[in-house]
C-alpha cells in the first residue's frame, strides 16, 4: 500500500489548516454562505436534510487496519457510531457538525487520509477495481496509476473550478469491476503488440439526468503521457463547457454537443501541445509509486484445498469468495448488505472486526468496492474458515454477493436534500422479499440499483434492474427500468413503463424476476434473459 | 506584498515591478481592431488564442470572473503564460481570496477584486502552500521532480 512521505502529509496537513481558517472566517461572516459552499464541498462537507455529512476519500478504494479503525473512531466520536460506504468507494457520515469537521480532518490526516475534492466541481477520487493487486485477470496492478493520478489532480491550479464534478476510474482487467465507462474519463490499462502497457482511453461517460456511457477516444495511450492527455481533456472541456446551466455542464455532454470524433480531435490537439511542454512525470516517480504495490510476501506451497464440510461456511465460500493469482489464496467478499439492513451501512464495532481480520489475515489491507461492499483481498485459503466465524459473530456474514438482495441504493430522503423519494425502506424491503437463500441462489446474479432522485447516485441507469424515485405530485414514485449494466458489457437501463408506489414496486421487481426464472434459457442470467427477450417480453408479465 | 503606497488602486493587489499600464484595458474585438492599443480585457468564454498574433504590442491583460466558479478564467492565464506573455495579467471581477493561490499557479501576477480581500488572509492564502503536486505557469518545481533531485 502507498504509504505519504513528508510532501504528501505536508499537503493533507496543511490543507486541515487551511479549511480551519475557511471554518473560521465563515464563522466570522468574513464569507457567505454561497461562498463557503464550494469550499466546504472541496472538503467533503455537504448540507444535509439534518446535518452536515462528511464524505471521506478511500483512494480507489484501498485502505488498511489502522485507517479503517480511525474511521470506526470518527463513526463513535463524531456522528452516530457508523459510517455509510459510497459507490464511489468512499465513506460518508451523516451526522457531523461543521466545527467539529476541521478535527476530523486533522484526525483523518495523521492516518494519511483526507476528504479533498470528495465533492463540489471537482477532480474526485479515483475509482478502481476492488480486486486489484490480487485478481487472476489483470495485466498489472492499476494502483500505482490510480495513486500517481491522485497526486496529480489533487489541486489543480488551472482546474479547481470546473464546470461539475469529473470523475475518473482507472483499471486493469478485461473484467470490468468499477463501472468505467459510467466515469468522465476512464482507463483501461492494455498491453499492445509490442509488449508495451498503456491505456485505452475513454470519455464522456456519466449517469445523472442525461445518461451517457464513455466513449473510446483513443486506443493506446503511452503511461508516460497521462499528465499531459488528462490536461488536455480538462482543459478542451474547462473552455468549452456550457456554463449557463449546471445540468448541462457535465463533460458528457460537451462530448455529445460536439460528437465523438470533434472532441478526440480538440483533445488531441491540446495533447499535442501540452506534450510539447515537456512537463509529464519521470520514469522515477512511477517506480517509486509502484515499489509501494509490490505483492505482499505470499507463501509457497500453500494447499487449495477447503473443508466445506458446514454447508452454511460452504454457503459462503460459494458466494463470497472469489479467485486469487496467488495459490492457497482467495478473495473474500464481505457484504454490507444483510437483509433488512441499509446497503453499506456498518458500525463502528463492525469496522473493528474487518480491520482485526485485515490485519490478521490479509496483509493488513481492506477494499471498499463501488457496489458499497467491502473486501478483504488476500486471505490463505486455510483462513477462510476462521474469516468467516468472526465474520458471523459480527452480523457480516451474509452470502449474497451479486444476488439480488446485493442492491446499491443511495441514502435517498431519508437523509439527502437533494433526493425526492426514499430509496432505504425499497432496498430492505426488496431484500427481505427476497430473503430465502435457496431462492436468491436460484434467481443468480441480479443487480438492483436504487437511486431516490435523478442525479443517479445509487446508479439505476447501470441496474440489471433500476428503480428511480421521483416525486410524483407530492407522493413518492418510483420508476422501473431494466437491461442497465455497469460491467464490461455496459448498457443503459430502460424505463419499463408507469411507476409505482412503495409497496408497487416491490411488487414490480418479483414480477420481473419471476418472469425471468419461467423464461430464461439455460444458463441465462437475468441481464442475458432480458437481452435476449428485450422489453416486450418482461412488459406484460410486470403491467399484465 | 501589495504595491506600496499605490493609492489609485488600493484593493489592488500587484506582483510587478514595472509601472503599470495607463491606458485603459479595451475590449478583445475593439484591441483587435485597434492597432495601438496595448490594454485588453477578455470576458469569460472568450477565445484567448485570438490574442496569441498580436501578443508581442500587448502589456495588460485582464481577465474577468463574473463568478467566482467560473474558471474558465484560469485556462486562459496559463494559456497565455504558455504563448509566451509576460506582461501583466490581471485578474478581475468576483475574485475570493480563496481563489488566488490558484490564480498565481496560473500566471496572474495582479488583482483587482470587487470586493477588496482582507490583506491578512491574502498573504496568508498566498504563503500556505509549501509544495505543489503539478507544474503550471509559476515555475514551481513539482513533488514529482523534488523527489527526485528536482
Amino acid at each position: 500500500m502507498y504509504k505519504y512521505d513528508r510532501y504528501d502529509q505536508a499537503m493533507v496537513d496543511t490543507r486541515v489548516e487551511e479549511f480551519r481558517d475557511q471554518v473560521r472566517r465563515r464563522i466570522e461572516g468574513k464569507l457567505d454562505d454561497d461562498q463557503f459552499k464550494p469550499l466546504r464541498l472541496k472538503n467533503g462537507l455537504y448540507l444535509q436534510l439534518h446535518a452536515y455529512m462528511l464524505r471521506v476519500a478511500i483512494p480507489y478504494g484501498t485502505l488498511d487496519s489502522r485507517q479503517m479503525r480511525t474511521l470506526a473512531e470518527i463513526a463513535r466520536r463524531y456522528d452516530r457510531g457508523y459510517g455509510h460506504f459510497t459507490t464511489r468507494q468512499n465513506i460518508q457520515y451523516n451526522w457531523i457538525k461543521l466545527a467539529e469537521a476541521p478535527d476530523i480532518l486533522a484526525d483523518l490526516a495523521r492516518v494519511e487520509m483526507h476528504a479533498i475534492q470528495t465533492s463540489g466541481e471537482s477532480i474526485r477520487n479515483i475509482s478502481s477495481d476492488q480486486y486489484a493487486g490480487a485478481a487472476a485477470d489483470e495485466v498489472i496492478d492499476p494502483r500505482p496509476w490510480a495513486e500517481m493520478l491522485r497526486q496529480m489532480t489533487t489541486f489543480m491550479p488551472e482546474f479547481s473550478y470546473l464546470p461539475r464534478k469529473f470523475k475518473i476510474a482507472v483499471i486493469a482487467s478485461p473484467a470490468d469491476r468499477a463501472a468505467l465507462r459510467w466515469h468522465d474519463f476512464a482507463l483501461r490499462i492494455v498491453r499492445n503488440e509490442a509488449g508495451e502497457i498503456g491505456f485505452e482511453v475513454y470519455a464522456g461517460g456519466g449517469m445523472g439526468r442525461t445518461p451517457f456511457i464513455a466513449y473510446r477516444i483513443r486506443e493506446f495511450l503511452p503511461t508516460a503521457h497521462i499528465f499531459s492527455y488528462l490536461q488536455a481533456v480538462l482543459r478542451v472541456w474547462n473552455r468549452h463547457a456550457r456554463r449557463d446551466n449546471i445540468h448541462k455542464q457535465r463533460m458528457k455532454i460537451l462530448v455529445h454537443d460536439l460528437g465523438q470524433d470533434e472532441f478526440t480531435a480538440q483533445v488531441e490537439e491540446a495533447f499535442a501541445h501540452f506534450l510539447s511542454l515537456g512537463e509529464d512525470f519521470p520514469q522515477a516517480e512511477y517506480d517509486r509509486i509502484a515499489a509501494y504495490f509490490a505483492a505482499p510476501p505470499f507463501e509457497q506451497g500453500l494447499s487449495d484445498e477447503l473443508d466445506l464440510s458446514d454447508p452454511a461456511f460452504a454457503a459462503w465460500v460459494k458466494q463470497q469468495v472469489v479467485a486469487h493469482k496467488a495459490p492457497g489464496y482467495a478473495i473474500a467478499n464481505i457484504s454490507l448488505k444483510p437483509i433488512g439492513g441499509i446497503p453499506g451501512d456498518i458500525s463502528a464495532e463492525q469496522m473493528e472486526v474487518v480491520a482485526d481480520l485485515a490485519e490478521r489475515y490479509s496483509f493488513d489491507e481492506l477494499r471498499a468496492t463501488h457496489a458499497q461492499n467491502l473486501v478483504l483481498p488476500h486471505v490463505r485459503k486455510g483462513d477462510l474458515y476462521a474469516v468467516w466465524q468472526a465474520l458471523v459473530a459480527a452480523g457480516l456474514a451474509d452470502a449474497n454477493l451479486d444476488l439480488v438482495s446485493d442492491i446499491i441504493a443511495c441514502p435517498g430522503l431519508d437523509y439527502c436534500s437533494l433526493a425526492n423519494a426514499r430509496s432505504i425502506p425499497v432496498a430492505q424491503k426488496i431484500a427481505e422479499r427476497f430473503a430465502d437463500a435457496e431462492r436468491q441462489a436460484d434467481i443468480g446474479e441480479l443487480k438492483i440499483k436504487i437511486s431516490g432522485c435523478i442525479n443517479a447516485c445509487g446508479h439505476h441507469h447501470a441496474g440489471n434492474i433500476g428503480i428511480l424515485g421521483v416525486d410524483r405530485k407530492g407522493a413518492e414514485s418510483y420508476q422501473l427500468l431494466l437491461g442497465g449494466s455497469g460491467d464490461e458489457d455496459t448498457s443503459q437501463a430502460k424505463i419499463a413503463g408507469p411507476g409505482f408506489d412503495e409497496n408497487g414496486i416491490v411488487d414490480a421487481v418479483e414480477r420481473a424476476v419471476e418472469h425471468y426464472r419461467a423464461v430464461r434459457a439455460p444458463n441465462e442470467r437475468f441481464i442475458d434473459t432480458y437481452r435476449r427477450v428485450g422489453m416486450d417480453g418482461f412488459k406484460e408479465a410486470i403491467y399484465g | 506584498m501589495a504595491e506600496p503606497g499605490n493609492q489609485a488602486f488600493p484593493t489592488a493587489l500587484r506582483f510587478r515591478d514595472d509601472p503599470a499600464a495607463d491606458e485603459p484595458a479595451v475590449s478583445l474585438d475593439a484591441f483587435l481592431e485597434q492597432e495601438e492599443a496595448d490594454s485588453v480585457r477578455i470576458e469569460a468564454g472568450e477565445d484567448v488564442t485570438a490574442l496569441f498574433p498580436p501578443l508581442a504590442r500587448v502589456r495588460l491583460i485582464e481577465v474577468d470572473f463574473p463568478r467566482f466558479r467560473d474558471g474558465r478564467g484560469f485556462s486562459t492565464a496559463r494559456m497565455l503564460r504558455e504563448a509566451g506573455y509576460a506582461g501583466e495579467l490581471k485578474a478581475t471581477g468576483d475574485v475570493l481570496v480563496d481563489l488566488i493561490f490558484f490564480m498565481r499557479r496560473c500566471g496572474f501576477d495582479s488583482f483587482a477584486p470587487d470586493k477588496p480581500f482582507d490583506p491578512a488572509d491574502a498573504e496568508a492564502a498566498l504563503a500556505r502552500w509549501e509544495h505543489v503536486y503539478q507544474p503550471a505557469a509559476d515555475g514551481r518545481v513539482p513533488i514529482w521532480r523534488l523527489r527526485h533531485g528536482g
